[in-house]
């Protein structure tokens, strides 16, 4: 692993992109093809599954490095992050075998199922035998949590330069359900890998900052709703059906609903569209609270799919009757999805998602405004010219969202934050306004500038009234604007309300406790959102 | 029954018997000064006592003091107090001082560190009945590499960017951590330093450390005049207009907080060398165990986990409030320093 733990180092050591492609293009030509697999698979997010607990880890770690498990818990406590906390408690190496990233990754997936005594055995063996980054690496594919600092589209581009394969051919190739314990680099890099239900890579808008006056005239652009779903690509082959999340996640068996579509789609049609729980009575989307039932469910109960349907709302069409269309015109696209969509029978879960019509820009601007009410989180704007890019590429694609919802709220509890944050206080639970109490409604733990959290953490040492193992109880005294994109009825907050995307906007120096909002105020705002 | 030997008060560490105080904070009639770094050696002091070897660099510092000189291992009798001050390793210099009253000794570590690093006179286990230790890196997570092993990764950084035709520079306190690296640098080629760096680099050389020959940056100094150059410059003239006019360059900084990515990545500090003027949890433990003390005191640094585990390991543990930094300011304030 020690060709891996130098890319790492090189990765870790720059924020440079020429840099870090320099790295991993050079990884890419000289590392043992098995480990380019591999590392192209965790660079995707293809981690081999967890075959040991974090518990184990620890225990075994304060026993390998003599200490007793009180002091490895306030060492990993400063450290932040438990695979490099074990790296740097463990004894120095006894000897420097140099095992390969492919027979680690092998030997950690062997080790699933075996009974305690056997995996420990093999850990500590492993450890021993592994200088201190290679043991953080280690054990970050132990505990399956590993992370590399790279974006998928510089990697690609890096793999790029070392294969001579072009960019977008190669982002599509490493797309979908290929194995990395059974394919060759070869086969990977030529795009025989995985099977016929392979994804293209989704093309990703781009925040619209300000309005979209500065997008030239109106006439070149198409506007449909921002739906707040699961963005997805379905496939429809002759020998494949596939739902496929943006996150190259398999979801196929989690929305049976969506399952007759295989019957009654043209052979060869991929559609990007959003997976949506569908409200039938009134034409238009539950709130995503129902959609997040569904999610992480491999298996959905009966009265799960009545209470919340899923629907497709299709955005665009990749292929067609088996060809690759993403590179003609969006109207052109638009034009055949909609072919194929009014051609099926009706009752379908598959629908086009509308066209919003729009004169100018300050027409969308209205409708914009009226997007919560349609269900919707604001409006995207597409050139009526573009292709279907892989990845996000700023000119084409915009998503104006609505202004987020705000109330003032003040802080109740603290809790320290993990890995980069660890040591400061991140995580704060917020209370808002109910007659003469304060109920806690919302926790939130970014939108401060690390020399905020830097000052509030002082301000919680100082300030501790209670502790509850991690968490800390303070005056409520901070007063947070906090922000969220969404906001639902809940039976399991106190409070009685849920919050979609909460983050703090502002620190309110300016106010007192005695200023923050109510619950009712948001009550109001639950039933406005209605 | 005597009362202790030393007692911990809100100006600093105090010797009823002597009358005296070790590193205070406030001023004081008669201040015993470890070693020459500001949170030791603070202005205003009515009289000081230092190793011979600290003096020059604290009245560089401080202006003008009225201050003694005192040679390592010399005892003096101060009021009922018997004292000597004994090499802590830190920076030239430092001390760890012993006071004994009535058949009881006591010593104060300041700021220490185990391994020799060429320049430094080198640590010295004091035996005692009570022990006053700093515990910066007080957790077992902190353990040195020998320092030639750093050294050669520092070495093949410097060239690496002189074969980039880059100027390399590192970031260490201007008094301690700078004179060590440059006492223990190939010679890859010129060294240049900050006006801060010369300035004490000059001290040391004045007395007699040996230190290679140094250029101090001036507006003419840049990467062009002196190709392939290493620069040593205090922690915050990284990433400063100063260290931009050089040319092209790489950054980095060398401290013990480096050993931590977390620490690293929270503090934006990009890549670092672990390296650091305070005793590692090895160098710690051994350390204490060396002076055969059964009180030990901590202090300065991840106390209260240095304490609980000192308890488990049989001493009687305590911890003592200074202004030697903080757990918290450690990491602000310390975290390019240590």
């Amino acid at each position: 692993m020690k060709r891996f733990a130098a890319l790492f180092a090189a990765l870790d050591a720059t924020t440079k992109t020429g840099a870090k492609i320099a790295a991993l293009t050079d990884y890419f030509r000289h590392a043992p093809e098995a480990d380019r697999v591999w590392t192209v698979a965790l660079l995707t997010g293809r981690r081999p599954q967890r075959s040991v607990t974090a518990t184990e880890l620890r225990l075994w770690a304060a026993e390998a490095a003599g200490i007793p498990d009180w002091l490895f818990e306030e060492s990993y406590a400063v450290v932040g992050d438990l695979a490099e906390t074990i790296a740097l408690l463990l004894p120095p190496p006894d000897a420097a075998a140099d095992l390969k990233l492919d027979e680690a990754i092998r030997g950690l997936v062997r080790l699933s199922g075996q009974p305690p005594e056997a995996r420990k055995a093999a850990v500590l063996a492993a450890w021993a035998g592994l200088g201190a980054t290679e043991r953080l690496l280690y054990n970050k594919l132990l505990t399956g949590g590993f992370r590399m600092g790279v974006a998928q589209g510089l990697m690609t581009r890096a793999l790029a330069q070392a294969t001579g394969v072009e960019e977008s051919t190669l982002a599509h190739r490493l797309m979908g359900d290929w194995d990395p314990a059974t394919t060759s680099f070869a086969t990977l890099i030529s795009g025989e890998a995985g099977s016929d239900a392979r994804p293209y890579p989704f093309a990703l808008a781009s925040q619209l900052e300000g309005g979209p006056e500065t997008l030239g005239p109106p006439g070149g652009w198409l506007a449909e709703w921002k739906w707040d779903g699961i963005r997805g690509q379905l496939i429809a082959r002759p020998c494949a059906f596939a739902l496929w999340s943006r996150g190259e996640e398999l979801i196929t068996d989690r929305f049976p609903d969506l399952a007759p579509l295989a019957d009654f789609l043209p052979a060869g049609t991929v559609i990007d569209g959003e997976v949506l729980a569908w409200d039938a009575d009134r034409g238009r989307p539950l709130p995503f609270a129902a959609l997040q039932r569904r999610i992480g469910r491999k298996t959905v109960p009966k009265a799960l799919l009545a209470e919340a349907p899923a629907r497709l709302l299709a955005y665009d069409l990749l292929e067609d009757r088996g060809e690759d269309i993403r590179d003609r015109p969006f109207t052109d696209r638009r034009a055949r999805l909609e072919a194929i969509l009014t051609a099926l029978p009706p009752g379908l879960p598959l629908a086009p998602s509308p066209l919003v019509a729009f004169a100018d820009w300050g027409a969308l601007a209205a409708t914009r405004a009226a997007a919560r009410g349609e269900g919707a989180e604001g409006v995207m704007l597409k050139r009526a010219t573009s292709a279907y890019f892989a990845g996000r590429r700023r000119g084409d694609w915009w998503k104006w969202k609505l202004d987020p919802f705000s109330v003032d709220a003040v802080m109740l509890y603290a809790q320290a934050g993990h890995g980069r944050r660890a040591n400061l206080f991140t995580d704060f639970t917020f209370g808002v306004r109910d007659g003469n109490t304060i109920v806690p409604f919302t926790k939130a733990y970014s939108g401060l500038t690390d020399a905020e959290f830097a000052e509030i953490t002082r301000w919680v040492q100082q300030n501790t009234l209670e502790r509850f193992g991690p968490v800390r109880k303070v005056p409520a005294e901070l007063v947070f604007e906090i922000g969220f994109e969404g906001i639902q009825q809940s039976q399991r907050h106190k409070s009685g309300i849920a919050l979609r995307f909460p983050r703090m906007l502002r620190w309110r120096r300016d106010k007192g406790v005695e200023e923050i909002d109510t619950l009712e105020s948001l009550r109001a705002l639950l039933r406005a959102a209605g | 029954m005597a009362g202790p030997v030393l007692s911990f008060t809100d100006r600093g560490i105090y010797c009823a018997a002597g009358d005296f105080y070790i590193d205070p904070w406030r001023p004081v009639a008669r201040a015993l000064i470890t070693h020459g770094h500001s949170d030791h050696a603070r202005w205003g002091m009515g009289a000081y006592l230092a190793t011979h070897q600290a003096l020059p660099v604290m009245r560089k510092r401080l202006g003008q003091i009225t201050a003694e000189g005192i040679a390592y291992g010399e005892t003096r009798v101060i009021g009922g107090a018997e004292v000597s001050f004994h090499p802590a390793g830190h920076v030239p210099g430092s001390a760890q001082i012993r006071v004994t009253v009535g058949g009881q000794t006591w010593v104060v570590s300041g700021d220490y560190k185990t391994e020799a690093d060429g320049l430094a006179e080198g640590f010295e286990p004091v035996p005692c009945h009570a022990f006053v230790s700093e515990c910066t890196f007080g957790l077992p997570v902190f353990r040195w590499e020998p320092q030639p092993v750093t050294m050669d990764r520092i070495a093949r950084w410097w060239a690496a960017n002189a074969a980039e035709g880059k100027t390399s520079i590192l970031g260490a306190y201007s008094f301690g951590k700078a004179q060590r690296l440059l006492a223990a640098l190939p010679d890859l080629g010129p060294i240049l330093t900050h006006g801060a760096v010369e300035e004490m680099t000059q001290v040391l050389r004045d007395q007699g450390y040996p230190l290679p020959p140094t250029i101090r940056v001036t507006p003419e100094v840049t990467g062009k005049t002196h190709p392939g150059a290493i620069v040593i410059a205090p922690p915050a003239a990284l990433g400063s207009a100063w260290s931009a006019r050089l040319g092209p360059s790489e950054e980095t900084f060398v401290s013990g907080w480096m050993a931590v990515r977390g620490i690293r990545r929270r503090r934006a500090l990009g890549t670092g060398f672990v390296l650091s003027d305070h005793a590692d949890w090895p160098g710690l433990n051994a350390a204490i165990r060396a002076t055969g003390a059964e009180r030990v005191f901590v202090t300065h640094g991840y106390t209260a986990v240095f304490r609980k585990w000192l308890q488990t390991r049989g001493y009687d543990a305590g911890i003592v409030e200074t202004r030697f930094g903080d757990e918290a300011e450690a990491e602000v304030d310390t975290a390019v320093v240590g």
